[in-house]
């Protein structure tokens, strides 16, 4: 690290530096561009994992989290905007293929525009939408944006920010689609999206050309609702994303505040988080495969997949009171003392898991209709996955080896055994069973933990009111879908100042149009469900 | 009249003076033996296989496939055909939050059902607005755009709760008027009335 800041302070003068959780660079917006590059070439931070719009109150700006592909090495970037009225920045949609998604995002919350990224439309609200709804001085008032039932106007073009070699910003228009591509609109209301999710399709015959993302059809505003309360009620929202990694999402926000209150978590509750969040996974993964596998028609699949489930969300039930939406995680620990037969009722389902993991490939993934369709169906390279942030199964079957579990160990795993589930086709059929052999793991986790669980206190002792240092905080966790992030910026009250969701699923969604190019259009749904984005993750 | 639904004793539903006030609104305005008996004929065909809309936005959708799963199996009470075209289905679960965009599409989605058709207003989102009641972009409830019929609390509702709504529902479908002077369609179409749909693009 210290030769990194060495290097870049005598490429870039003007960088501040400072040591946080990680390095930290706070750079002007004239260098970000070329700071990036030199980033992402000298030193190899070519995964862009957060980009996260900011309003400080007197300045907009952005904030960055680089990780190193190879070496999990993070880094934070900071760059502000000079203005509040025409805030620009300038773009780095050429060095990381996510970033144009995640800065159209930054555009539709904060209205800063990027310099150089084809593409600023809305992307979660309306294109009436009035105002910026995450800045800090936004108008609530409901008649400026009332609730309106006429379909808002699809645009055919999008709006690109150039400068000039005089420094002056012109606007280029750019067309979606070529004037004679035969566009179909999939969604929102479509039975294989998975939630309500909108793609405009450009098809020749029955090859996709392009696709074309809407998002925000569950767009619920949690990060900026986050901002109105203090801590301990901004934990539910999370069970609320995705609400199939419900308690490996609170895991991952109480981790991340409990860091900056520097409290240490009781062993034992910390063996009970573990514990869930690999049910969780376990839960995650089977409704991953058997909604996937009714998408291709196999509706069966669905039926055996459940079955298994529902023995999970009984065991969680029993010891949270909740099937779905559990908010067990609270800071300090758990809210609950596991129940009396916990750990039988955990044994007995690692006793049938095998058994039904030996069913599901019985039944379904040595299919030959299966397997015609999913075999090199949506291939997806490391380098593409680094490319455009996705991580989870779908990143790991592409043979880029990443879970944070081991790169950027948290809790108690560490001392466990598993091993990252690593392919390397990349097709839809690795992502499959990536997350069979994934479930496996997970068993196998289970089973060296659920005979450990040490006595002790659940919950360590928080005071009545909870209070962050000023500073900020990120905090990943790796969920059923990825890398699932958190981030606090706090001013040194009871509530953020911002809070963000870093989520998996928005990535996985972004992929979406590269994976699908030149495929036929059926196969859509099968790189849909192998993706198994959850849609209210994606719009948060 | 009690009314009710298979295997359901009367005393075991939790609001009989709404589902009464129905039935003596429905006596009040008298009715031919025939069209009565033909009514009953239709309503009693009509609530025993209610087909829903594939419809969901978020968690409240994953219990509609569990309500679909074998364990808690809604083909039991002839619900099962879930379609995915409001054009064949009878009525519209609204499992999930609805949000200013989707408010036109989730419109349009009612305006496509056929008649006769309802709405089920299913987990605290939809009801209300839920935990999301102050978000920028979220609607305090369905009711806001559409009229709902059945009113399913939860966060989300437990498949024994949508059993219950569902069973609500057609305990409603029982006691409607076929033929003319409905009730309920006559709220109905004030309500669209007064929340009408401006000018349509796209």
């Amino acid at each position: 690290m210290a030769n990194i800041q060495e290097t870049i302070a005598g490429q870039f003068p003007e960088v501040e530096f400072a040591q946080g959780e990680t390095l930290e660079l706070n750079v002007p917006d004239a260098k970000w561009h070329d700071l990036a590059a030199s980033l992402k070439e000298a030193f190899g931070f070519d995964n862009l994992r957060a980009l996260i719009g900011m309003d400080w109150g007197e300045q907009l700006g952005i904030v960055c989290y680089l990780v190193n592909s190879k070496t999990y090495e993070m880094i934070r970037v900071k760059v502000l905007a000079d203005n509040r009225e025409e805030p620009f920045l300038h773009s780095v949609t050429d060095l990381f293929a996510v970033a144009g998604i995640y800065e159209r995002e930054v555009f539709d919350f904060y209205g800063i525009k990027f310099i150089g990224n084809p593409d600023m439309r809305h992307l979660f609200l309306r294109n009436d939408w009035v105002g910026y709804p995450f800045r800090k001085d936004y108008d609530t008032n409901p008649e400026l944006n009332p609730v309106r039932l006429n379909h808002e106007e699809t645009q055919d073009t999008t709006v690109e920010y150039v400068e000039g070699p005089d420094g002056k910003i012109h606007t280029v228009e750019h067309a979606i689609f070529a004037p004679d591509d035969f566009v179909v609109n999939i969604g929102p209301q479509h039975p294989a999206t998975h939630g309500v999710l909108r793609l405009r399709t450009a098809v020749e015959g029955e090859t996709i050309k392009k696709i074309d993302l809407y998002l925000g059809y569950i767009h619920r505003g949690i990060e900026k609702l986050c901002e109105g309360l203090t801590y301990p009620q901004t934990i539910h929202f999370t069970d609320r994303l995705d609400y199939l990694g419900a308690l490996m999402n609170s895991h991952c926000l109480c981790m991340c505040i409990e860091k900056a209150m520097q409290l240490e978590v009781p062993r034992r509750a910390q063996v009970i988080r573990c514990i869930m969040d690999e049910l969780m996974r376990l839960n995650s993964h089977l409704l991953a495969m058997g909604t996937f596998c009714m998408d291709l028609g196999a509706t069966t699949m669905l039926f055996y997949a459940l079955r298994e489930r529902e023995t999970i969300l009984d065991i969680l039930e029993k010891t949270t009171g909740a099937r779905m939406t559990f908010n067990y995680n609270c800071i300090g620990g758990v809210r609950q003392d596991i129940a009396e037969d916990f750990v039988s009722d955990v044994k007995k389902l690692l006793e049938i898991m095998p058994k039904a993991i030996k069913e599901y490939n019985k039944v379904f993934t040595g299919n030959i209709i299966a397997k015609n369709r999913m075999e090199g169906v949506g291939v997806l390279s490391p380098e593409a996955a680094v490319d455009y942030n996705v991580t989870g199964p779908a990143a790991r079957s592409a043979g880029w080896n990443y879970d944070v579990r081991r790169a950027q160990p948290y809790g108690i795993y560490p001392e466990l055994q598993f091993d990252v589930v690593t392919r390397t086709e990349g097709d839809s059929m690795a992502r499959f069973k990536a997350r069979i052999t994934e479930m496996e793991q997970s068993c196998r986790i289970i089973a060296q933990l659920i005979d450990n669980i040490p006595d002790g206190e659940i919950c360590a002792k928080v005071p009545k009111v909870i209070k962050l240092p000023e500073g900020h905080w990120f905090q990943e966790v790796e969920t059923g879908k990825g890398a699932f992030g958190c981030y606090i910026e706090s001013t040194g009250t009871t509530s953020p100042w911002r809070m963000k969701f870093n989520s998996p699923c928005f990535c996985l969604a972004g992929v979406v149009d590269h994976l699908t190019r030149g495929q036929k259009i059926a196969d859509l749904i099968t790189i849909g469900g192998t993706l198994d984005y959850i849609v209210p993750d994606i719009d948060r | 009249m009690e009314v009710t639904t298979k295997s359901m004793p009367y005393e075991d539903w939790k609001d009989n003076e709404y589902i009464e006030s129905l039935v003596s609104e429905l006596k009040a305005s008298g009715t031919n033996v025939i069209v009565g008996s033909l009514d009953k004929l239709i309503n009693w065909g009509r609530s025993n296989s209610l087909w829903p809309l594939t419809f969901a936005t978020s968690c409240c959708g994953i219990e509609f496939i569990a309500l679909g799963a074998a364990r808690y199996d809604m083909a039991r009470f002839g619900w099962e055909v879930a379609r995915s075209s409001p054009r064949q289905a009878d009525f519209m679960m609204v499992a999930g939050t609805i949000v200013h965009r989707m408010a036109p599409a989730v419109r349009r989605l009612y305006d496509q059902l056929a008649e006769p058709k309802y709405v089920i207003a299913c987990g605290g989102c939809a009801v209300s607005g839920g935990p999301f009641k102050n978000s920028y972009h979220v609607l305090k409830g369905v009711g806001e755009i559409l009229p709902v019929d059945v009113y399913c609390p939860g966060c989300p509702p437990r498949p024994e709760a949508m059993i219950y709504a569902i069973m609500q529902l057609s305990r409603k479908v029982k006691i409607e008027k076929f033929f003319g002077g409905v009730n309920r369609k006559e709220s109905r179409k004030e309500f669209l009335k007064n929340h009408p749909v401006s000018e349509t693009t796209n």
